[in-house]
């Protein structure tokens, strides 16, 4: 029986084998860190170091300045040698704070035992989600604590944790899961309590039956927690596809979860809350794949924020020959770099390197109207339509027939035969039009 | 038979008299005072719907400016002709406009700016700089997609070999639609009596810049100093210097020295540069 889904999607090759069975290592201590003071979606938060101050690890380095804002925080002991603008991976130069390591690890004062959070009330463990930086782990890096904050009249009656991982190449989540469950399961827990939800479902793809086993095994006794297993498919992790496979129920369109009464959360968010609310631990690190064809050994590593990709790479081994690209992230969301010389974020899943075969792209043609294109979408829009629109200026009438309804998943663009640039002409799309509505809300 | 063909006849007959002359009074009851204005404002106007005045064309602007909505002269093509013709129209005054030209504010050709990747999407300025801020070294650049070429609406725009696009300064009218259409701000418009304007928008300073660009302005604000430029014509906003032509009087005579003595060749020259008056490197044409 295939596990439960959602209608579109595509099945690219997974590529998980290289690191499924690897368990996590410790990256070694990098010896300079930047951390940028935006690694959310929001604002950024004000900076309280400048050059030259000493910091230790897990010392807060901003202060957030609005609600939809959370601090950063210091992962290495040593001292600040330049607050300026550097290389992001989501794109132009952000400040950040740049860290010169000094070798050694003298941590901020975290509790040694597991702190008992049931005692905690509701706002002393949202202030401590805050408090410790956390920012969805899965990649759009919400910030947690708005996110579980929702409106009195959107109760939450179901609560799904994460754990498809649904990109080809990327096992962090799937590693977490195998060695961190108690942890994962205690975050949920709190998770539960915050929203005061009796039912929660862990979504896992089945081609990961050991985590599916280990979960089921944990939850036996615990009737509030299921697992569901879900059919193997692209994008099966993605918020609104894990809602309708877990529960039937479709998030309208412009609407977010918590308009069905659901909420997802990531298995390393959840870990992160785990270890923010019951020992006060920061987010200063985290599990980020290091893989693909152009490194030399793929690796599931446990790093510090704000490590270099080039650190990184060069620890699993260097680049193999004819590497061609760096991403952040996955083959299918993932953005490729235009240097290794970009930091690990709260968000960052994993590092993908790709060889010369296996980053070629074939050169764009002109659509064929085969709508391949149409059937994978898996929000039931017409990429094709909503691309050629974009490329002709028309990208108002783009949003006519759901243009901002695109998760940008890149199940469209990976099927068409045709090699059109789809998500690209919708990104497009989607900033002339946010830029359009910015003009018309200062006109007003 | 033929009885039937005149009753029918005659039917039709009495109904179209009965409708003619209840459109004749409709016609008198609702007929609506049409300003005679719109229509010979329209009959001056270029007709070439470029928008530049703001009005979704040139219709539009001739009713528009009829009742106040457009200032008589905002026809940048049409330029004074225009400007004056409509103003007799409407009898009001005609202010005169400098017209303008554009210019290709950045000289980073393939050969003197640096690619910092390969970049293999969507063929659009605005596109590429959504992934990575573009692929050019630079993040200030010319990205060389045309994005500037396929908005202006008179053909003036080529997009040349070299990776930037060219003004034919005989057909630019001014009128603005590239410079709205380039995402970095590259495309500016400028006096037509001017010369000289600053071929970089980076603003970024010294090795930053010369590490991706043999051609951008390094922020040494050498042509801004009282020495190089005569009475405050060049000064520095940030780390650009900005040419107030309002203070220049002779085009080439006040900025030859900044043009020559810019370390970086960052100005750019419409037209030919004119002999060097002292033996000096002659500056690369950006704009003939
Ligand atoms: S249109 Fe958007 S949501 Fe649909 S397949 Fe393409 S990227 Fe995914
Ligand atoms: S998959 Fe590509 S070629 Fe087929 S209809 Fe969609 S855009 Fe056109
Ligand atoms: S001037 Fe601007 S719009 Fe024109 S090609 Fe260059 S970047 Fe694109």
């Amino acid at each position: 029986m295939p596990g439960k889904h959602f209608r579109g999607g595509v099945h690219p090759r997974e590529e998980k084998k290289g690191t499924s069975h690897k368990p996590i290592e410790e990256a070694p201590l990098p010896k300079q860190v930047v951390i940028p003071l935006l690694q959310h979606i929001g604002a950024p938060g004000e900076c309280l170091v400048q050059k030259g101050d000493s910091v230790r690890t897990g010392q807060p380095l901003s202060k957030p300045v609005k609600f939809v804002s959370v601090p950063v925080h210091a992962s290495i002991t040593g001292k600040v040698t330049a607050v300026e603008p550097r290389p992001h991976p989501l794109g132009a130069s952000l400040l950040s704070v740049v860290i010169e390591g000094d070798g050694t690890e003298d941590r901020i004062e975290t509790l040694k035992t597991s702190d008992d959070w049931q005692l905690l009330s509701v706002e002393e463990i949202r202030d401590r989600i805050r408090d410790a930086g956390i920012a969805g782990l899965g990649g759009a890096s919400f910030p947690t604590h708005v996110k579980i904050s929702p409106p009195p009249e959107k109760p939450i009656r179901v609560l799904i944790l994460n754990g498809a991982e649904c990109e080809p190449y990327l096992t962090a989540d799937h590693r977490l899961m195998l060695e961190k469950a108690d942890g994962i399961l205690t975050g949920l827990r709190i998770l539960m309590k915050v929203l005061n939800v009796r039912r929660a479902v862990i979504g896992i793809e089945k081609n990961k039956p050991d985590a599916i086993s280990l979960m089921r095994s944990k939850t036996e006794k615990d009737r509030t927690i299921g697992v569901a297993p879900l059919h193997v498919k692209y994008p099966q992790g993605g918020e609104k596809q894990l809602i309708k496979a877990v529960t039937g129920l479709t998030v309208p369109s412009g609407g977010l979860p918590m308009d069905v009464g659901c909420l997802v959360q990531n298995v390393g968010t959840a870990f992160s809350i785990y270890e923010a609310v019951c020992f006060r631990k920061p987010l200063f690190e985290r599990i980020v794949t290091v893989t693909g064809p152009g490194v030399v050994e793929s690796k599931n590593l446990r790093v510090r924020i704000g490590t270099l990709f080039s650190d990184l790479i060069a620890f699993c081994g260097g680049y193999s020959d004819e590497t061609v690209k760096v991403i952040n992230g996955g083959p299918m969301m993932g953005i490729a770099q235009h240097t290794d010389g970009v930091p690990v974020l709260k968000g960052t899943s994993g590092i993908l390197v790709l060889d010369e075969k296996s980053g070629r792209m074939k050169p764009e043609s002109p659509c064929i109207s085969c709508a391949r294109c149409v059937d994978g979408c898996p929000m039931n829009l017409m990429p094709n339509r909503i691309a050629g629109l974009v490329e002709y200026g028309r990208w108002k009438d783009a949003v006519g027939i759901g243009l901002t309804d695109c998760i940008e998943c890149g199940s469209c663009a990976y099927i068409c035969p045709a090699k059109r640039n789809l998500v690209h002409y919708i990104k497009l799309g989607k900033a002339l039009n946010t830029e359009s509505m910015a003009a018309d809300g200062g006109k007003k | 038979m033929t009885l039937s063909i005149i009753t029918a006849l005659g039917m039709v007959g009495c109904l179209g008299v009965f409708f003619a002359i209840l459109l004749a009074i409709a016609s008198k009851v609702f007929s609506v005072p049409k300003d005679t204005r719109v229509g010979e404002v329209e009959a001056v106007l270029p007709n070439v719907n470029c928008g530049a005045c703001g009005a979704p064309g040139c219709a539009g602007f001739a009713e528009g400016v009829v009742h106040g909505k457009y200032p008589a002269n905002a026809c940048v093509p049409g330029g004074a002709e225009v400007a004056k013709a409509v103003a007799q129209i409407l009898g009001s005054e005609v202010i005169d406009k400098e017209p303008r030209v554009a210019v290709v504010r950045c000289a980073g050709d393939k050969d003197k700016a640096l690619q910092r990747a390969v970049y293999s999407g969507v063929r659009q300025c605005k596109a590429a700089t959504l992934i990575q801020n573009g692929a050019k070294g630079c993040v200030y650049g010319c990205l060389g997609f045309g994005d500037c070429v396929e908005a202006c609406p008179f053909d003036a725009m080529v997009m040349l070999e070299n990776g930037l696009p060219h003004v034919f300064e005989d057909k630019c009218t001014g009128c603005g639609m590239c410079v709205k259409a380039c995402p970095r701000g590259i495309m500016e418009l400028m006096p037509r009596s001017q010369k000289v304007f600053v071929a970089c928008v980076s603003k970024d300073f010294g090795k930053a810049v010369k590490s991706v660009c043999s051609v951008g302005c390094i922020g040494c604000s050498l042509c801004a100093n009282p020495k190089t430029t005569a009475n405050g014509a060049i000064t520095m906003d940030g780390k650009i210097p900005v040419v107030h032509y309002d203070l220049v009087k002779d085009p080439w005579a006040d900025l030859e020295k900044a043009v020559r003595t810019c370390p970086s060749k960052s100005f750019g020259v419409r037209g030919p540069v004119p002999e060097p008056a002292a033996a000096a490197p002659v500056p690369e044409e950006t704009a003939a």
